[in-house]
């Protein structure tokens, strides 16, 4: 009897959230062009037939310095969603809201904001940060979190449902020392590297242990910066050069790493500059010689330039959205957490109307031996913890693109 | 050697901040105010130029001039629009304000410009000279910041104590009620200051993405700030105070970089400047006004 109220009382719930969806479905239709009205016309009829929408939401920087990581993943995360809609079946919402990348109060409020209108995933946050302050969140809602870019050890060891599609950082740090053991055996390396962020001290500590584990010689691993004082990196150059560096590691975000490879080619210092996944981007940078970064190298599970049918296609797809712009492994981040999520979801039967505590339980099952082909890898699997594991690609900048490290 | 790369690089920062510094102390010694949106006028500047060069392929000395006429307009409509209606009032309100105009320029810019980092080219051809077999670099920027400096500095001077606007900025620089019943008028004179001040933000923003060349909307506000300290550790409303107090704080970061720690550099240049203020408390050459009772 107990069971049948709280059945009777579950039904009553999603009922509720069903008819507040409904109700504040057209206002939010109203605003967006023609495109996203279509498919909200096209369900209305079938609504009664079909299962209602899953609802998928993103919290993200879309404005604010960080901006540039928050679209990417938005606009890669919208190709797959129209992708999955257009195939018919299980059909997907999508909304996201704006946290600039802030990891205090508007992370929550955008999260919150999300809750209210009845998300049953989430796709996010962006952002370390972010996701350090909502993990926990998610955690007492029962709330299932698939982030596709936020890389800190600490956000997916937060709960059992909060998974991460992109490398921690300590495990890109390691994986940089293996490939330098194996290709620059005998360079003599430094590190400049932010300690005032948790991302590149993050990738920092996990290269340093696996280097001296190795026997890598690391000659300077102190040359440091911050946030505050990141406006001139000479002094951090000037060291790696003077202890006859020939290797520089480089693990922070292109923004600085273009000042780095700038000022390196003027004192006529050259040697191989090496770069984690936040280096991606850099032959984008408005007005950047590309020539300056002719030999780098750079860990990204992404290739905007490969020949494959799905890249090209999201390439494509992409720069139609965006006014030509390239999408950076962010984006193709975005577009494979949606079809992570839709395969678990296809595969545990979850749709629109199943309770938010019951899709996390569902995808924590079908996560732990889901394997899923994307653009950022093939076979990727995730382990109990909720951290990825796929192969680490590298690449290395020929004639101003990327080509895979022989 | 090395301390010789290292003094070079310093100078080569302080002599921004010292630029940067002029345009700060400038304002504050006439209109006794401190612009805190000058650090986004610098910026402004820097994307005017970059657009010229890079949009319409023009050269560098016309992406100057450019720069520095949108950046006088700029001025003179900040000061018109947001600091004028404040004229009288506490000085806490015109401060505030301040704050608001740089996250007013911030946030346009990111609209117009979009956040991601644009890379600018340096306005410099000059090849760097290289001495002791490449062990001490001498970038063409260094050269052209210092120098800059220097003219900026001597012309600031000779400008507020020969011609007749310029005394009528000291005049009203040290008792503005006074200079009024002179018939200065000063209003005419603190809107001049701003166009001044903000024409040189341009050439600090030109000078300072030659050297530094990450380019983003908040790209004028970290180096905004410490030309801000620069401009106090040399004494505030003083020309050739903020040129030393400039390359002092550039030398003393480069110098805490390179032998102490990269992490605590901003520590120990914010120590530094605190136990000179102990000391000094209108800066190095601060004038010490007495109080009048």
């Amino acid at each position: 009897m107990k069971k049948f109220v709280a059945m009777l009382m579950a039904a009553l719930m999603v009922l509720s959230l069903a008819a507040c969806g409904g109700s504040s479905a057209p206002a939010e239709t109203k605003a967006p062009a023609a495109a996203d009205a279509a498919p909200a016309a096209t369900e209305a009829p079938a609504a009664e037939g079909a299962a209602p929408a899953l609802k998928i939401g993103l919290t993200g920087p879309m404005t604010g310095p960080a901006s540039a990581y928050g679209l990417a993943v938005r606009g890669g995360m919208e190709i797959a969603v129209a992708e999955i809609n257009a195939k018919g079946g299980l059909q997907i919402e999508f909304k996201s809201e704006d946290d600039e990348a802030d990891g205090s109060d508007k992370a929550v409020s955008a999260y919150n904001s999300l809750k209210d209108w009845g998300m049953q995933i989430l796709a996010g946050p962006v952002t370390t940060g972010s996701s350090l302050a909502i993990a926990a969140e998610t955690v007492n809602d029962q709330i299932f979190m698939l982030t596709p870019s936020a890389s800190a050890t600490d956000v997916a060891m937060t709960g059992s449902n909060v998974f991460q599609m992109c490398f921690t950082d300590p495990n890109q740090g390691a994986s940089a020392a293996e490939l330098m053991k194996q290709k620059w055996p005998d360079a003599t390396i430094g590190v400049i590297y932010d300690s005032s962020d948790a991302y590149s001290s993050g990738v920092v500590d996990g290269f340093l242990t696996k280097a001296s584990e190795l026997g890598l010689n690391v000659a300077v691993d102190n040359a440091a910066f911050t946030a505050d004082n990141k406006a001139d990196l000479s002094t951090q150059v000037t060291q790696c050069k003077d202890a006859g560096c020939d290797l520089v590691f480089l693990p922070f975000y292109y923004t600085e790493a273009a000042q780095v490879l700038t000022y390196a080619n003027t004192v006529g210092y050259a040697p191989t500059f090496f770069g984690c996944d936040g280096m991606d981007g850099i032959l984008t940078v408005e007005g950047f010689d590309a020539k300056l970064a002719e030999g780098l190298v750079l860990m990204t599970p992404f290739d905007a330039n490969a020949t494959d049918d799905a890249t090209v296609k999201f390439v494509e797809q992409f720069k139609a959205n965006n006014g030509g712009l390239v999408p950076n492994q962010f984006a193709a981040d975005g577009y494979d957490v949606i079809y992570a999520l839709y395969n678990a979801c296809v595969a545990a039967g979850v749709d629109g109307s199943t309770p938010v505590a019951d899709v996390c339980a569902a995808l924590q099952e079908q996560f732990a031996t889901l394997t899923v082909d994307g653009l950022t890898g093939k076979g990727m699997t995730w382990d109990e913890n909720g951290m990825i594991s796929k192969a680490p690609a590298a690449m290395v900048v020929t004639d101003g693109v990327y080509v895979p490290v022989a | 050697m090395q301390i010789l790369q290292y003094l070079i690089n310093g100078i080569s920062i302080g002599s921004v901040y010292a630029i940067i510094a002029l345009g700060y102390t400038m304002v504050y010694g006439i209109a006794k105010m401190l612009n805190f949106a000058h650090g986004d006028i610098i910026m402004v500047g820097a994307y005017i130029s970059f657009c010229v060069t890079s949009y319409l392929g023009l050269p560098a000395w016309v992406s100057v001039v450019a720069a520095v006429a949108v950046c006088t307009v700029l001025g003179i409509v900040i000061e018109g629009l947001a600091y004028k209606p404040l004229r009288g009032t506490p000085s806490l309100a015109v401060l505030i304000t301040a704050i608001g105009v740089s996250y007013f320029l911030q946030n346009a810019a990111q609209l117009i410009w979009s956040s991601s980092p644009k890379n600018f080219t340096s306005v410099v051809t000059m090849k760097p000279i290289s001495l002791a077999g490449g062990k001490i670099v001498i970038t063409g920027e260094v050269l052209l910041t210092v120098a800059a400096c220097i003219l900026v500095m001597v012309g600031l001077t000779l400008f507020t104590s020969k011609t007749r606007t310029g005394k009528a900025m000291r005049a009203v620089s040290e008792d503005r009620d006074a200079a009024q019943l002179m018939g200065i008028n000063v209003n005419q004179t603190i809107s001049t200051t701003f166009a001044i001040g903000s024409a040189l933000a341009a050439v600090a923003g030109v000078l300072l993405c030659s050297t530094v060349p990450t380019l983003q909307p908040t790209t004028g506000s970290m180096p905004g700030i410490r030309a801000f300290t620069a401009a106090v550790f040399g004494g505030i409303g003083s020309i050739p105070g903020a040129m030393l107090g400039g390359i002092l704080l550039g030398i003393i970061e480069t110098f805490s970089k390179a032998y102490l720690s990269t992490q605590f550099s901003d520590a120990i240049v914010f120590s530094v400047l605190i136990v000179i203020l102990l000391v000094k408390p209108a800066g190095l050459l601060g004038k010490q006004v007495q109080e009048k009772v």
